[in-house]
């Protein structure tokens, strides 16, 4: 199981901010260890997806250009505060990870 | 001699791994995978060929704001954030056109979902980054070159 991730949620006006940030490598399969000069195998998040209330609201692919230990916001419309947001993702190794918010 | 038999077996070792890793795939679908991943556009190396994949190519220039730093210290961290104020944005699109790998991530937005995203990207070297949206059927995109004084696509 992967490192926990952070979520924050929070209104402005009539529409909720999502913010969260993941703990992974983000390894792209081009690096190559200082040391030992082998190509450090890609082990990067392929897909994010973020649910409010249940309803999907993003779904996201994602490739190794995205920075280590990634930062994502977004922002959903038509939210009301305590409405629960899930994040979601997946990495291409299978290992996955979830976080859940109250919107506050 | 020695060096050569290394190197060759090192690049089967590694291909051998490539398709362990997809066999794998193949037998997991959907169970493992939330959504499918288009590995052929992310692994894609050709920035023309990426571009036209997404529809990007000869797309109109719309409302979008691409807020990134002029000048990034760290590559391998660089903020950016896409704003479409185009109604209707269904997805956002990010493009490191000089990125090894140009195609860097693909954000579907529905169900109220702001035309809206913040990230940090790694950009191998100084060039624009491009964000395509996606809005009522039709393509648009803009662009703002970041100048990257060390890369972070690693090599």
């Amino acid at each position: 199981m992967a490192e926990p991730m952070k979520i924050r949620a929070s209104m402005s006006g009539d529409t909720a901010e999502v913010k969260c940030l993941m703990n992974h490598p983000m390894e792209t399969g081009l690096r190559k260890d200082a040391k030992t000069g082998a190509v450090v195998p890609a082990h990067h998040i392929t897909n994010v997806t973020a649910t409010l209330n249940g309803t999907q609201v993003l779904d996201a692919q994602w490739g190794g250009g995205i920075s280590k230990n990634p930062y994502l916001a977004f922002k959903v419309k038509g939210a009301k505060k305590g409405d629960k947001v899930v994040v979601n993702w997946v990495d291409n190794t299978g290992d996955k990870n979830s976080a859940e918010a109250a919107i506050g | 001699m020695n060096i050569l038999r290394r190197n060759v077996l090192k690049g089967a070792g590694a291909a051998g791994a490539v398709s362990v890793a997809m066999a794998a795939g193949l037998l997991k679908p959907g169970a493992v995978f939330a959504a499918d991943w288009n590995k052929g556009l992310f692994e894609n190396k050709d920035l023309g060929g990426v571009m036209g994949a997404v529809g990007g190519a000869g797309a109109a220039a719309g409302d979008i704001s691409v807020k990134a730093p002029d000048i990034a210290e760290n590559g391998a961290v660089v903020p950016v954030e896409i704003t479409s104020n185009i109604a209707g944005t269904e997805s956002i699109t990010l493009i490191g056109e000089k990125n090894t790998l140009p195609m860097i991530a693909q954000f579907n937005l529905s169900n109220g979902a702001q035309g809206y995203v913040s990230t940090r990207i790694k950009m191998g070297s100084t060039s624009n980054v491009r964000a395509v949206v996606k809005a009522g059927g039709k393509i648009y995109t803009a662009a703002k070159e970041v100048k990257v004084t060390i890369g972070g696509c690693g090599g």
